[in-house]
């Protein structure tokens, strides 16, 4: 019992402490700048999932943009067409503003998280027979296939977009409050992962799927929640996205945006929590603020890609984490004036 | 029956563009296990190389003031389709060298300088505007220069570089290089469409049966036949495509045998990038496609499905996987469907890798523990 007093405790601590950064952000910051640090949030949301697939449980997903979008295209589909629908014949659900729309946004969420996780199963179970490049391949495609079917249903707009969804999340302190408690979320989801029994067999997969069959474990079963897991928190951002920025277009989820999301997790080092996340922030907030540089920046990423997979292979952190022990181990030996034994 | 007859003659065309962009990808695949994600960006500057060789390097007259210059303007076509292909195989061993071949020996100082350069002319590109007016030659210095000082940084990053056996790191670092050759096309050629006029004479066959073909198409097909046919002979009865073969069995083996593995696998860039080169000189010059910086990724991945199709690592798999991944598109392009035509590779990936994932021809090599 002590136990859960405590995690109950913790977690309403985790959120007490968001609604205070949120207030304060929102307050303080300039709105240009603000913008970007929810889209911030949004990015970290997607690198820590796909950190889920490519880190945790080392199977290679460059599709991601697809999952994202079928979660932003359902939950915003939810709020522009059928929630209409469904709250003029049922009565009992016509509530005041404030309840209604956190009614509304929470069943969108669960709507586009488990649209995007039946995408995850679809893609899973060739991961089942496929390893290494082929499955990346299939992936990436089939992030193009979703971006291909949305772009031919014209009850979501088509090619020219889905405009005039509600900003449920907010604009202010209460948009900060729903994006990074979901950063919070899928951080803690990953970080328990590595330190529950379930989580050890994900990472068994990772380093020697032979040998971890071999061990009992089922690796069809891990791969496939895998993919499960990491696609519907894909599918979560991709709802707050919708309800934030209140139009999509099947342009933002392209091919690039899946690069672009394992371009954060491998620089970040695959593996990574933090790093993910760390790569995350950088790869989007960098872009936003040299746009003086227009033309050469991507010139510039890409170069820097190669770069680092040419002399970090295992990416900035590889498979270790940000510490305060470690940092303090480090600055430590540093002050200590550079005694080498 | 016409209609059909129509779309398969199309496919055709289409297909034997994706066999020979194919072959490179499963050349490439069959000799170093690696998803050439760069060589439908090869294609690309094989395309805009065509088009400046017709536009402004080579002086093509326009048929339609000088009907009388058909003669020469083929004799200068083909000049410009060896210069697309000399240039593409060029481009293809530059990026074997500077960007996979450190993924399999280890970041050496020349690859420091080459990738300090490169990181040189667009921070130099910068500061252009603090240039202006002193002219090109002051900002290639001024670059050269840069790159020169970046060196010691990429030296530096390096200093403790492992060497990693993932695939995925390859895999990484090539859509590294492709995202690269198209941002830096977007600097060298501009984001606006390009297409070049007519200067090839243009003549249509009626086949019996009321079926239309041009004369573009069937020099497409002639001319990617002749190259697959060539590069056949290159791989079956010569020296180097002896060695190529034997690194595709056992590169380990071939090393100890005293084949000088590096310069195969150049070999193999420069065979690949001349086709894929041809493949999109061709494109720019017969079929009339708008070309972009960025037109080469989807036919790219497209070759590339055709190539598992085929089985990755078969020349003749590619071959027959171009083929049918053309007709394929051609049909679905052709029926009420047509707006998933770009799909419609992907969904054809999906199928083969899980019905048979060696593909049409190639061989299944089983896991070993």
């Amino acid at each position: 019992m002590r136990w859960l007093a405590l995690r109950t405790l913790t977690v309403l601590g985790c959120l007490a402490a968001l609604a205070v950064v949120s207030k304060l952000l929102s307050a303080n910051l300039d709105t240009y700048v603000f913008l970007v640090v929810i889209q911030c949030g949004v990015a970290m949301t997607l690198a820590a999932s796909l950190n889920l697939i490519n880190g945790i449980t080392g199977q290679f997903s460059i599709g991601h943009a697809g999952f994202y979008a079928a979660g932003a295209y359902v939950g915003a589909a939810w709020t522009v067409l059928w929630q209409p629908i469904v709250v003029r014949h049922v009565p009992l659900l016509q509530l005041g503003a404030p309840v209604g729309d956190t009614l509304t946004l929470l069943i969108a969420i669960v709507v586009g998280a488990a649209a995007a996780a039946v995408a995850g199963v679809v893609v899973g179970l060739p991961s089942l027979r496929l390893r290494g490049d082929y499955l990346a391949i299939v992936t990436l495609g089939f992030g193009e296939v979703i971006r291909v079917v949305i772009l031919n249903i014209d009850a979501v707009g088509g090619a020219r977009g889905l405009t005039g969804i509600p900003t449920l999340v907010g604009s202010g302190d209460l948009a900060f409050f729903w994006v990074f408690g979901l950063v919070l979320a899928v951080v803690a989801l990953s970080r328990n992962l590595m330190r529950t029994t379930r989580g050890l067999t994900w990472l068994a997969v990772r380093e020697d799927e032979i040998a971890a069959d071999a061990m009992g474990v089922d690796t069809t079963r891990v791969k496939v929640s895998a993919f499960v897991v990491g696609s519907a928190f894909a599918g979560v951002a991709g709802v707050m996205y919708a309800h934030y920025f209140t139009s999509i277009s099947p342009d933002v989820f392209g091919m690039d945006m899946s690069i672009i999301i394992t371009t954060m997790v491998v620089l970040g080092g695959t593996g990574s929590v933090s790093g993910s996340l760390l790569a995350a922030i950088v790869l989007t907030a960098l872009p936003e603020f040299l746009r003086f540089m227009q033309d050469y920046r991507m010139v510039i990423f890409s170069t820097m890609l190669v770069v680092v997979m040419l002399t970090r292979p295992q990416g900035m952190f590889g498979h270790g984490e940000i510490s305060f022990a470690k940092l303090k181990q480090l600055f430590g030996r540093r002050a200590a004036g550079g005694a080498k034994p | 029956m016409q209609q059909i007859a129509q779309q398969l003659i199309y496919g055709i065309q289409l297909g034997s563009l994706y066999a020979l962009i194919a072959l490179g990808y499963t050349m490439v695949y069959g000799v170093l296990r690696l998803i050439n994600f760069a060589h439908g960006d090869v294609y690309m500057v094989g395309a805009f190389v065509g088009f400046y060789a017709c536009t402004r390097w080579l002086p093509f007259k326009d048929l339609a003031v000088h009907p009388e210059a058909a003669g020469a303007n083929i004799a200068l076509a083909v000049v410009a389709l060896l210069l697309a292909m000399a240039i593409c195989s060029a481009m293809g061993v530059l990026i074997e060298r500077f960007a996979y071949r450190p993924l399999r020996n280890g970041l050496q100082k020349a690859d420091a300088h080459f990738w300090g350069l490169v990181l040189g002319f667009p921070i130099t590109g910068l500061f252009m505007p603090v240039f202006n007016g002193w002219g090109p030659l002051v900002a290639v210095v001024v670059g050269v220069g840069v790159g020169f000082a970046m060196r010691p940084l990429v030296a530096w990053l390096a200093r403790r570089v492992k060497l990693s056996e993932s695939r995925l790191n390859a895999l990484i670092t090539a859509i590294g290089v492709s995202l690269l050759l198209e941002n830096g096309g977007l600097l060298v050629f501009g984001a606006n469409p390009n297409f070049i006029p007519n200067i090839l004479p243009e003549r249509t066959y009626m086949l019996p049966g009321g079926v239309m073909v041009g004369s573009s198409q069937l020099t497409i097909l002639g001319v990617s036949l002749v190259l697959m046919l060539s590069l056949r002979y290159i791989v079956m009865y010569t020296r180097p495509g002896k060695a190529m073969r034997a690194i595709s069995h056992d590169i380990e083996a071939a090393k100890l045998m005293g084949i000088d593995t590096d310069r195969v696998i150049a070999f193999t860039f420069a065979l690949g990038g001349s086709l894929a080169g041809a493949g999109g000189a061709m494109v720019a010059a017969l079929t009339h496609v708008k070309i972009t910086p960025l037109f080469g990724l989807l036919p790219g991945l497209k070759a590339f499905v055709a190539a598992v199709l085929g089985g990755a690592g078969s020349l003749p798999g590619a071959m027959v996987g171009g083929l049918l991944m053309g007709s394929a598109e051609s049909f679905v392009a052709g029926s009420s469907l047509s707006m998933f035509r770009d799909a419609i590779a992907f969904c054809v990936l999906i199928i083969i890798l899980l019905v048979r994932p060696a593909g049409l021809m190639g061989r299944h090599v089983p896991e070993k523990v």
